[in-house]
């Protein structure tokens, strides 16, 4: 029986075309983008063809503003870190949010013993940032302010484009983290005011090992990677044309199929969150109702552990990813989920359920009939039902 | 990630259930580290006679909770009183390494429901085993702050790398 992939989020299958042009750029034997002769000049061709494909995609107006990196992680560095160094004399101040993926966290952890400081604002019970309180951050030695445009656990979508204001009336460079946007919702650059934007091809359907970051015109930025003058001297190192290649394709998809690929995970999404809602008692929807990615449900199922959930999932073939401190392997709570102030042990029961544009409404029929089970299992077996329970029992027998 | 004895107790546990009029129960962690576990023991002739358990937490701490129950069934009490953390992940093939700080448990509350019987045939009245909200060390390993992975510092309310406070977070 094939495996039912609700984890999205984590895997994304190639797209036809997109395997096919790869496939094509490996026959081709490409040579280097850089060389003068004839056989860079194809290379490099293809490189500025999907350069512009990625370009259109965030309605960046100048192709040459996408630089190519080697993944989403890279691009968060490479925009902290860039800027960090390249304004230290300015300041060492940095404003960001603490729901913030580990990419966007551990690079400031680091920049942290380097003697930079960094403020985090709050998040309200649906993750939402408020934008006065990213203006309330912001002082005269801040150099950066750094925000996601979606969350990967919760979805909530932020208001990027009025923080974007705020940094732009206070001259402070502002990076978006829109890796789980890039591709899935409408993004576009100008509006934004965003002076970096950084993004992954593998959300897609395109190949991993290919990410990408936006650098608008005159931003102060230091590369990440040192060396030779590719990528206009901002990102060093031989071009990955082949997986370029298989991203410029899968954004050409992805600006295609958007609205298509939109409406479609909504209902989906709907589906399922009723379903859950009407099949499932005790259970805690995550993430703002509206203001989120439509293709995400984060789901806080009480009482067990998600782990348990995903290794019973999985045996009916069925992959979905848990935000578990247990299968986390950190042995930690999630950051997001007790931000917007799940307790411990609700966090511990979320499931992140993510799904693309070839899942049907039978798939999540299917997800939610098993899901049932599996929950009902595993509650049998915990101390916290069992209590949860017996007061119910008891408080009914009371009136 | 499990081995295939882990996975067999995980898919088919045995002994699940709350059990009426125990005459021991030991209850281990919270959800704060990530696992809770209780013990119930019935003794007959100074042997265990049946053994259940509730348990929330993930895949290896169910496993862990179903063999423990397995492996102290029937045994008298002074034989039950060897059984250990290790010689439970023993047991199963092993455990992850990860999971030997939260997941593995069971034989701490099942000493402390032998306790509790002890105790209550001696007529000590010790406060009731419940669970202690606070976290307590029985595993001897390190503990990490909740919203950085950095190890946290024994009694400290704040993290000392990200200083947020822990309260018994950690």
């Amino acid at each position: 029986m094939s495996i039912l992939n609700l984890d999205h989020l984590a895997t994304n299958p190639l797209l036809p075309e997109v395997q096919e042009a790869m496939i094509e750029a490996i026959k081709k034997n490409y040579g280097n983008p850089s060389s003068q002769h004839q056989l860079g000049d194809e290379a490099a061709a293809a490189l500025q063809q999907a350069r512009e494909r990625v370009a259109g995609l965030i309605n960046s107006p100048v192709p040459k503003e996408v630089v190519f990196t080697s993944s989403g992680t890279e691009s968060v560095n490479h925009a902290v870190k860039g800027v960090a160094f390249a304004n230290a004399e300015k300041g060492k101040h940095i404003v960001t949010s603490n729901i913030e993926h580990n990419a966007i966290l551990r690079t400031l952890r680091a920049l942290k013993m380097m003697d930079y400081k960094v403020t985090s604002v709050p998040v309200d019970e649906y993750g939402l940032i408020n934008p006065s309180d990213v203006a309330d951050a912001i002082r005269d030695d801040t150099i950066l302010v750094t925000i996601m445009h979606s969350n990967n656990e919760i979805g909530t979508i932020q208001p990027i484009e009025e923080i974007g204001q705020i940094t732009q009336e206070k001259k402070v460079i502002f990076h978006c983290d829109a890796v789980d946007s890039v591709g899935v919702v409408p993004i576009d650059v100008q509006k934004l005011g965003v002076n970096l934007l950084s993004f992954a091809a593998n959300q897609f359907y395109g190949p991993s090992g290919v990410g990408g970051l936006y650098i608008r015109r005159g931003t102060r930025i230091w590369p990440l990677l040192d060396g030779g003058v590719q990528e206009n001297n901002k990102r060093a190192g031989t071009e990955n044309l082949i997986g370029i290649i298989g991203m410029g394709v899968a954004a050409e998809l992805a600006s295609q199929e958007m609205e298509f690929r939109i409406q479609h995970a909504r209902k989906l999404k709907q589906t399922l969150t009723e379903g859950l809602q009407n099949r499932i008692e005790g259970i805690l929807i995550n993430g703002h109702p509206e203001l989120s990615l439509p293709n995400l449900v984060s789901v806080s199922v009480q009482y067990i552990e998600g782990e348990g959930i995903v290794l019973m999932l999985d045996e009916e073939n069925i992959a979905v990813s848990t935000r578990s401190a247990c299968a986390a392997g950190a042995l930690q709570a999630s950051h997001v989920l007790l931000s917007i102030g799940r307790d411990f042990a609700d966090a511990q029961g979320t499931l992140v359920i993510t799904f693309g544009r070839d899942t049907t409404e039978a798939d999540i029929e299917r997800f939610l009939e098993v899901l049932e089970e599996v929950v009902q299992t595993l509650r049998n077996m915990s101390p916290l039902y069992v209590k949860a329970m017996q007061e119910q029992a008891e408080g009914i027998a009371l009136s | 990630m499990y081995s295939e004895t882990v996975m067999d107790h995980f898919k088919n546990p045995r002994n699940v259930g709350e059990m009426k009029d125990p005459d021991g129960v030991g209850e281990v962690g919270n959800p704060i580290c990530g696992d809770m576990m209780s013990i119930y023991i019935k003794v007959k002739d100074d042997s265990i006679d049946d053994i259940s358990f509730l348990t929330f937490g993930c895949g290896a701490a169910i496993a862990v909770s179903s063999i423990l129950t397995e492996m102290a069934k029937g045994k008298t009490i002074d034989e039950a009183q060897k059984i250990t953390n290790k010689s439970v992940a023993a047991a199963l093939e092993g455990l992850p390494k990860n999971k030997l700080h939260c997941s593995n448990l069971g034989a701490d509350a099942l000493q402390m429901a032998i306790r509790n019987y002890l105790d209550k045939k001696a007529g000590i009245v010790r406060e009731e085993p419940k669970r202690s909200d606070k976290h307590e060390h029985h595993h001897g390993d390190a503990c990490y702050c909740p919203y950085c992975d950095v190890e946290a510092v024994e009694d400290s309310p704040v993290c000392v790398n990200c200083g947020r406070e822990m309260d018994e977070a950690h």
